[in-house]
Formats: structure tokens, C-alpha cells, sequence
């Protein structure tokens, strides 16, 4: 088990070096000069000249590459062209924001997808079936932004029950401890005897949740279905039931435990792809999160900044692969790890 | 699960009524002193700041929230571009235009206490300036020297004593006392600066109407009242709040979280205009978006040409399609809004047979083929250059020219215009200090026709760089004003762009908030704003 562990840390070391190099040479062949971009209609030459030396793109490319490498050896992520500040601190500014969303959305997906799924698999051909594979047909093919904004006016506007987005009503002037609001609330409860930055960190979240959540909701449950189907036929099952084994112990005990192990890979996958992709939710629901801070630094040509976060992303997605393989053993002891 | 949906719920209904409570959230601010004062105002805008040091900051997010923390020794005029007191209460200028002696404000002190002096003016604006100035490692001082090419125009600014500051120029430049106005001329709290360097973008301390109070990244920004300032302030906290899709500020705006929103998208102004519990403030921005003709290409080169696409392209079709009421059409180099805006000079009008006429006299009477470049991105004053091109393509069919649309990605885009490998391509400019110069220079004189130019219609004329040349090096506004209008004439009868659009800003703000104001500039000034309860 640990060997197996070692074994998969030190795969990491390539993997992440292919992500870079690939990161890398992306950007610098994109068209678009950086300095020109951020210089705007005022440019002239000479400013031109100072700040692409500055930036270090008047070196050969095989050059920054090669310095870029050695920084990203050292743990320098290097500075964003356009704040000064470094990307490191950028990234923990705001992926406090992201996790914390993503893992509410995939507590969100995994529960009710699970659910649905079973549920689905137990009463096939019923309605209930009908309406929860429709339902996660369309919650698929949902547009995200349309979903975010659907749900704003219903829920914000038309019944005023939530607020539209942000992470904390900002009239309530709030310092952040952890940067996790959801903690930062239950820890000025216990402090302050007060209530109020729980609830309403809890409010902001519930639309993003439910917003980001819903594709992998869709697809969990999906998975979940057929799944559960493919293990309900299996024999040990109808042995089970022969023996009289209550229905529910069954299903539950015997057969979701079996069921589970693709739907852990994917729920694994969309954990990493929360983290990365929810631009488009973090964006409707002025969510300060990195998904939002990548989209906006591409769209500076922030080059340090976008291989920065590209980067920090897909190191947490090897690192997801990894439990998710490790969480196999845990669930199908039949599995061993090698 | 139904227990829990209905414990959120009824959490949530508890806080409704806790929040519906009001202004428990606001006991850490001091109470105020007029009926007018107090309360919390949330401006939603569309994205963060870069940094609060106003000399290091370039754009639009980072001075909204500079603007309220710092003060510049004169500013703009509310609603206009005339230059008023601020922290100076007044300057002098000698006979040669080369000596600027300013009178400081008395009494005024920093948000940390400390007096602001002239020492304090002499550092703020010294470390942009003197390149062996201790702290002028911590630039860039973009707007100083590249923007604004400050460092080209003063010689030394020096403390006479402790409120007198004097500003030697090298050379006359009539400009310069409205680039004071401007935020990068912010005066900063010397304390604070040298005590933490690297850190003041975090924390800046000025003598401005707010003072900060904290920053979560690409959330808010909160400010808090100046009790000390030298005018009345009435806000109580000023929050600046980040929502970047324009949809979910408008949704906002009508839930009551914010009070002011910040670039309402176009498809959203009629429900805007129709909510009573919603004003519209709007001001014409300081802005042109133009055609230029490359007067170095045919056939380009040719008067007559140029005027006969001045005839042909109908602007008022342009300004209904792309830019519906956030736009009024062109007819000057500069906008309205600008003093010295030569209002006396008709437009071209709309006139096919009249172009069609000029066309033949300079020798394509069968018209002629011709790029039209169309920049790639939404831009203050031209927000869609493709369909822009397209309307322009039409229209400029009925006099046989046919136009070939050309587009590359940004900033190719303005590299090749730069070095004029265009034959006709669109651009804009905003202004920055309000001066007409600021626009006439850059954009027209025969200086900057030089590759990579800012005059990308390349069109040398003597005559036009003469006045402006002269109105530049002299300080008496009147005189000036006739200079840069015979100059406007000029241009208009040489005709080197087809000016389009000057865009209007347009801010939605909720009913309660009283005296909003938006500088031509852009600047969006808070410090007057009052609620009404």
C-alpha cells in the first residue's frame, strides 16, 4: 500500500513536468503579444521594448522555457505581469473560495445523485425512472449560466428568499479567518455567540451549490443507475433475496457497495473538474474563486498567472486520482493495490 | 433531507428579518452629524482593482477606489473638465509659463494621523519623478512617465515651505496643471509609504473623503467616512462590490444589494427605464471612435476622397445599430464634453450623390476597392468594430466601393496600425485629463505620424500642428480655445478620419442615492453622495 503510494507520488513528477511544458508552449504560441495587450492604444516603442524585456520575452523561447522550468523547480511560481504580486499568493487568496464551493456542489451531486440513481435502478421502467433519467438529461445539456441565473430570479428575486451571489452579505463587514466561510461562521458563532455569518455564508452558497452541482448530479446519477442495474442482475443478489434478506438490506448492504466503485471515479473526476471549471458559476454569482481568476489572466495575457493556476489545478487532479484509486481498496476490500 | 430544507429555510427567513432590521451592521462607524449623513452605499462594478497606489495604477477598477482614498492638488469640476482647488487652494504661474507656485490647503491630515504638507506633496509625486529618489524603485510609474510623459515635461518640484510647493517645467506646457488633476498626481501619505514600500497597494493611506478599511480579493473593497475631511462627507461606508456578469448586477440592483451598478448590459436599459424604484445617471464619456483613412495609401492621399467616405458613411444608422442610446455621432476630433469643442462646424451630411460627384472629380468614378479594418474587441468608444464595419460595408457599396473587412487579434491588430499597414482602420481613444491636447496631439499632430504612431491616419499638416503646437506652450485658456477651434476646422475640411461615435456612460443607480455624479473623465464620485431614508 505505501509502496503503491510512493510509486504514484513519484508519477506525479513527470506528469505535472508534461502539464508545464505543454502549459507553456500553448501560451507562447498563442498569437498575442502580452505587452502590447496590456499597454492598450498608448503604447510607443520605446515602452514596448522596456516592458517586453521586463517580461523576459525578448529572450528565445527555448531560453524562458528553460528558466520558467528552473523557477517552477525551485517552488517559484513568479509574479503576476499585472498585479506584481506573486502567484502564489494570488492562488491562496482566492482557492479557499473554489474548494470550499466545490466540495458543497459535490456533497450536493453525490448525495442526491446517488439517491436518484438507486432509487431509479429499484423501480426501473417506473415513472420514477422516466422522470429521473429525463431530468438528468436535461440537467446535462443545461446551459450553466442560464441554470444560475434562472435560479437567481427565482429564488433571489421572484420568492426573495436568497441573495444573488457573492460569498457573504458584504453590509455584515467580515474578516475572514480561514478564508473558508462556512468554517470562518460556525467559528464566529462559537466566538461571538453570533449566528449571523453562518447564515448568510450559508445562503450565498446554496445557489452555486446547486448551480455548479447540478451537471455532476445528472451524471452521478446516471452512473449510479445503470450501475446499481448491472449489479441488482448479478447472482449473489438473487441468492440474497432468496435467502429472505430484507429488500432494503439488499440494496443497500450488498449491492450498492459493489455499485459504488465506478461511481467514485466519477465523482472523483468531477470533483477535479469543479475545481477547475466553474468559471461560468463563479462568474454569475460574483464567486472570488480561481476558475473566474484564470479566465480573467488569459484574457490579459497574465502568462505567469495562467501557468500558474493551469498548473496548481492539475497537480490537485493527479492528487484526486490518487485517493480515488486508494478509496477502491477501501470500499471493494476484494481490491488490492499494487 | 426534507428536515434540513426546511431547517435552511427557516434559518433563512430568521435572517431576513434580522437583516430587515437595518443599520445594526454599522455601529463601528462614528455617528453622523447632519440629516443627510449616514448609511452604507454598495457600488456594483465588474471587476476588481489591481492595486490602490494611484500612481502605479493604470486602470479604470483600480482609480474607482483610489479616487475616494486620495486627493490631488486641483481637480476636475464636477461634471466638467474645468480645473478647480483641491489639496492646493491656489497656484500661480509665472510670465514665462515655466514656474508653478501652489498654495496648500491648511489643516489637512492623513487617514494615520500625520499632517499633509508639502514635503508629503513633494514625495508623492518626486518618486515618480527623480529616478534617485529612494523609493522611485517601486514603479512602475506608468501614467507619470509613458502615459503622461511627465518626466519630459517638469524639471524639479521642490517644498518652498511647509505649504508651498513650486513645479519648474522644462518647456511651457499648458497641459500640465489638468495632468495634476488626474489620479496618478494622488497625493500619498509619506509615513506610510516608506514604513511598508512593497505593501502600500494593500493598505493605501491618503487624505481622500473614504478611507480604507480592508480588501477581499475580487470580492469587495471596504471604505469608511473621512471624519476629518475638508467638505462634508455623508456616507458613512462606501463598499465596492465585484460582479462581473452584467446580468446578475442588474438582478442586484433590484433585490436592493447593491445601490449603484456599474456597465448595465444594453438589453437590460428599458426594464432599467421603466423600474421607478431605478435613475439612470448618464454623462457623455471622453471619448472619440473613428475611421482613420491612411493618408499615405491611395487612395487615401487624395482630399477629395476622403471627404466622399465622410459623405457616403451615414453615422446616425451606425449610432442606432451599435451603440443605441449610449452613443452620440462625431463630428469633431475631440467631444463635446471637451472645452474648445467646436460646436459651430456642420457635420457632413449623409449624401450619396454628393460623394459619388467628389469621387469622379478625383478620378474613380467607378469606385475603388478598399480594407476596412475592424478592431476585435468591445472597446469604450466602439463597442462591436465588426458590425460596425459591416454597416459601413453597405453603405459604402451604393458608391461603388467595395470594402474588404480585416481583423486580427488585439494587440496585432494595434501593432499593425502602429506601423500604418492598414488602408483605412478603426480605432478610439479616451481621454485621460480633459485637456483637448490630449487628444489633438496624440492623435493628429505630425510628431506622432511617425511609425509606431498614435496618428494612424498618418496625416501630416503642417498648418493643424502649427496651432495646436502654439496652443499647447500657452497657459491663457482663452487664447487657447480659439487655437484648438481653427485647428478643429481644419481638420474637418481635410477630413483624415470619418469620426464616428463619442459613447455615453450610463450608470443605474437605486432611487435612495442622492447626487451621483459621473466625471467626464470616468470617475465615479461618491463623496457628495448622500442616502435618502
Amino acid at each position: 500500500m505505501l509502496k503503491f503510494i510512493l510509486k504514484r507520488l513519484v508519477l506525479l513528477i513527470p506528469t505535472l513536468l508534461g502539464v508545464v511544458t505543454l502549459v507553456f508552449f500553448m501560451i507562447a504560441l498563442a498569437p498575442g503579444d502580452p505587452a502590447r495587450v496590456m499597454l492598450g492604444e498608448r503604447a510607443n516603442a520605446e515602452q514596448l521594448a522596456q516592458l517586453r524585456s521586463e517580461l523576459g520575452l525578448d529572450q528565445p523561447l527555448s531560453k524562458q522555457y528553460l528558466l520558467y522550468i528552473s523557477r517552477i523547480i525551485r517552488g517559484d511560481l513568479g509574479k503576476s505581469i499585472v498585479t506584481q504580486q506573486k502567484i502564489i499568493d494570488e492562488l491562496s487568496d482566492r482557492l479557499p473560495a473554489t474548494i470550499e464551493l466545490a466540495i458543497t456542489a459535490t456533497i450536493f451531486a453525490s448525495i442526491l445523485g446517488i439517491v436518484l440513481g438507486v432509487t431509479a435502478a429499484r423501480r426501473r421502467n417506473s415513472w420514477v425512472d422516466y422522470s429521473t433519467m429525463t431530468g438528468s438529461l436535461v440537467g446535462v445539456s443545461m446551459p450553466v449560466f442560464w441554470l444560475a441565473l434562472v435560479l437567481i430570479m427565482i429564488f433571489s428575486i421572484g420568492f426573495d428568499l436568497l441573495p444573488t451571489g457573492g460569498r457573504m452579505d458584504v453590509r455584515l463587514y467580515f474578516k475572514p479567518i480561514t478564508n473558508y466561510y462556512l468554517i470562518d461562521g460556525i467559528i464566529m458563532w462559537f466566538r461571538e455567540g453570533n449566528s449571523d455569518y453562518f447564515i448568510s455564508a450559508l445562503k450565498h452558497i446554496i445557489l452555486p451549490t446547486v448551480a455548479l452541482g447540478t451537471i455532476p448530479l445528472a451524471i452521478i446519477a446516471r452512473t449510479t443507475r445503470s450501475s446499481m442495474l448491472e449489479v441488482l442482475k448479478q447472482d449473489y443478489v438473487k441468492t440474497a433475496r432468496a435467502a429472505g434478506v430484507p429488500e432494503g438490506k439488499v440494496v443497500f448492504r450488498y449491492a450498492l457497495r459493489n455499485a459504488l466503485l465506478p461511481v467514485v471515479t466519477v465523482i472523483g473526476i468531477q470533483f477535479g473538474m469543479l475545481l477547475s471549471g466553474a468559471i461560468l458559476t463563479e462568474t454569475i454569482f460574483a464567486w472570488p474563486g480561481i476558475g473566474k481568476w484564470i479566465y480573467h489572466s488569459i484574457g490579459a495575457r497574465d502568462f505567469p498567472a495562467v501557468q500558474g493556476g493551469i498548473l496548481f489545478i492539475s497537480f490537485f487532479f493527479v492528487i484526486i486520482n490518487l485517493v480515488v484509486d486508494l478509496l477502491y481498496s477501501v470500499i471493494n476490500p476484494r481490491i488490492r493495490l499494487k | 433531507m426534507k428536515k434540513v430544507f426546511l431547517l435552511v429555510l427557516v434559518l433563512a427567513s430568521l435572517t431576513g428579518m434580522a437583516f430587515a432590521g437595518g443599520d445594526s451592521e454599522s455601529e463601528a462607524v462614528a455617528p453622523a452629524t447632519d440629516d443627510k449623513a449616514g448609511g452604507v452605499l454598495v457600488f456594483g462594478r465588474a471587476g476588481d482593482s489591481v492595486g490602490m497606489d494611484p500612481a502605479r495604477e493604470t486602470d479604470g477598477e483600480s482609480f474607482y477606489a483610489t479616487h475616494q482614498i486620495f486627493d490631488t492638488l486641483v481637480e476636475f469640476k464636477t461634471g466638467t473638465t474645468e480645473i478647480v482647488p483641491a489639496l492646493a487652494t491656489s497656484w500661480d504661474v509665472s510670465d514665462d509659463n515655466l514656474t508653478y507656485t501652489f498654495h496648500l490647503r491648511e489643516g489637512v491630515k492623513f487617514h494615520d494621523g500625520t499632517p499633509m504638507n508639502a514635503d508629503a506633496v513633494v514625495f508623492s509625486l518626486d518618486r515618480q519623478l527623480s529616478e534617485d529618489h529612494p523609493y522611485h524603485e517601486y514603479g512602475p510609474w506608468k501614467y507619470w512617465l509613458n502615459y503622461m510623459g511627465m518626466s519630459d515635461i517638469v524639471e524639479s518640484i521642490t517644498a518652498k515651505d511647509d505649504m508651498t510647493v513650486v513645479f519648474k517645467l522644462q518647456k511651457p506646457e499648458a497641459p500640465f496643471i489638468a495632468n495634476l488633476a488626474m489620479d496618478f498626481a494622488g497625493i500619498v501619505s509619506p509615513t506610510a509609504f516608506m514604513a511598508d514600500p512593497e505593501g502600500f497597494s494593500l493598505n493605501p493611506v491618503g487624505t481622500g473623503p473614504f478611507k480604507f478599511v480592508s480588501w477581499t480579493k475580487d470580492s469587495d473593497i471596504v471604505l469608511d467616512r473621512n471624519e476629518d475631511y475638508w467638505e462634508p462627507v455623508y456616507l458613512d461606508r462606501l463598499i465596492l462590490k465585484v460582479i462581473p456578469d452584467a446580468t446578475a448586477r442588474w438582478l442586484a440592483l433590484q433585490k436592493g444589494e447593491v445601490d449603484v451598478i456599474d456597465f448595465p448590459a444594453a438589453d437590460d436599459l428599458p426594464a432599467m427605464t421603466a423600474d421607478p424604484n431605478v435613475e439612470l445617471i448618464q454623462q457623455s464619456g471622453m471619448n472619440v471612435g473613428y475611421l482613420a483613412l491612411n493618408n499615405e495609401k491611395k487612395p487615401y492621399d487624395d482630399k477629395r476622397v476622403r471627404q466622399a467616405m465622410n459623405y457616403a458613411i451615414d453615422r446616425d444608422e451606425i449610432i442606432e445599430a451599435v451603440y443605441g442610446s449610449a452613443g452620440q455621432v462625431a463630428k469633431n476630433p475631440i467631444p463635446p464634453n471637451i472645452w474648445s469643442y467646436n460646436d459651430s462646424i456642420e457635420p457632413y451630411p449623409y449624401d450619396v450623390d454628393k460623394a459619388k460627384a467628389l469621387l469622379a472629380e478625383a478620378g474613380y468614378p467607378d469606385g475603388f476597392k478598399t480594407e476596412i479594418w475592424a478592431m476585435p474587441v468591445a472597446r469604450p468608444y466602439n463597442p462591436d468594430g465588426r458590425k460596425i464595419a459591416e454597416i459601413m460595408q453597405a453603405q459604402l457599396a451604393k458608391i461603388n466601393v467595395e470594402v474588404e473587412i480585416i481583423s486580427y487579434e488585439w494587440g496585432t491588430y494595434l501593432d499593425k496600425c502602429d506601423f500604418g499597414e492598414h488602408q483605412a482602420a478603426m480605432l478610439g481613444w479616451t481621454g485621460d485629463n480633459g485637456d483637448p491636447d490630449n487628444f489633438l496631439w496624440v492623435l493628429l499632430s505630425k510628431p506622432s505620424a511617425v511609425p509606431p504612431a498614435g496618428n494612424i491616419a498618418f496625416w501630416k499638416n503642417d498648418e493643424f500642428t502649427a496651432l495646436i503646437k502654439e496652443a499647447k506652450e500657452t497657459a491663457d485658456v482663452a487664447k487657447r480655445t480659439q487655437l484648438y477651434m481653427d485647428a478643429q476646422v481644419i481638420f474637418h475640411e481635410e477630413a483624415p478620419w470619418v469620426p464616428i461615435a463619442h459613447s455615453m456612460v450610463t450608470v443605474p443607480v437605486s432611487s435612495s442615492v442622492k447626487n451621483f455624479k459621473i466625471s467626464p473623465t470616468g470617475t465615479r464620485i461618491f463623496k457628495s453622495v448622500w442616502l435618502e431614508k
